[in-house]
């Protein structure tokens, strides 16, 4: 059983790494803000729930797993938010996309 | 295992700084400051697994609520060019 926890975490570490690696990559590699945006989501929710649940199954039931929890909530809430109003304000200052013209003002 | 999840956040982060260093517009830059901010976060914590102290995870909830307070600060300016009345 032990073991079966630990190879079940040893793939969530491994692949929240890989998550990780991939956005990152994405952020580099994409054409305009706003697709650079939607890579950097891949690191901020998948990436980051895989790692912390990974590091979750290594502790067990005690009170670093709460702790861990509660790093979890943290990004898991306060991201996307911090995206939404990062996009918003890009809209409302006129950031063309790439291949296409700036967003008229409302 | 937690070396490989650490040097994979290592690498992740360098490609961020790369992104935060050629951003052409000042938002690029910011994003790559608000990824790189969780990505210290994840770093902390698994960092803190890899020399066996878990106790790290208090610096990383104190970086995480930094995190969000300087991006809604730096973002908030950007929009209304102050920081409030």
């Amino acid at each position: 059983m032990s073991f079966a926890l630990d190879i079940l975490s040893w793939i969530l570490l491994l692949a929240g790494g890989a998550f990780c690696l991939v956005g990152a990559l994405g952020m580099l590699r994409m054409p305009d803000f706003y697709t650079r945006v939607h890579a950097a989501s891949v690191t901020d929710v998948v990436g980051s729930l895989a790692i912390l649940g990974g590091l979750a199954l290594q502790s067990g039931a005690s009170l670093v797993t709460a702790k861990l929890a509660i790093i979890w909530l943290l990004i898991f809430f306060t991201s996307p938010a911090a995206t939404h109003a990062l996009v918003k304000a890009a809209l409302e200052r006129g950031v063309a996309p790439a291949g296409g013209e700036a967003p008229s003002k409302r | 295992m937690f070396a490989a999840a650490t040097a994979a956040l290592l690498a992740t982060l360098a490609l961020l700084l790369a992104r935060a260093v050629m951003g052409p517009t000042v938002f690029d830059r910011l994003l790559a400051a608000n990824t790189i901010g969780t990505v210290a976060v994840l770093l902390l914590s698994t960092v803190g697994f890899l020399a066996g102290r878990p106790d790290f995870l208090d610096l990383a909830i104190v970086y995480g609520l930094l995190n969000i307070v300087g991006t809604i600060a730096v973002l908030k300016f950007f929009r209304h060019g102050s920081l409030g009345e």
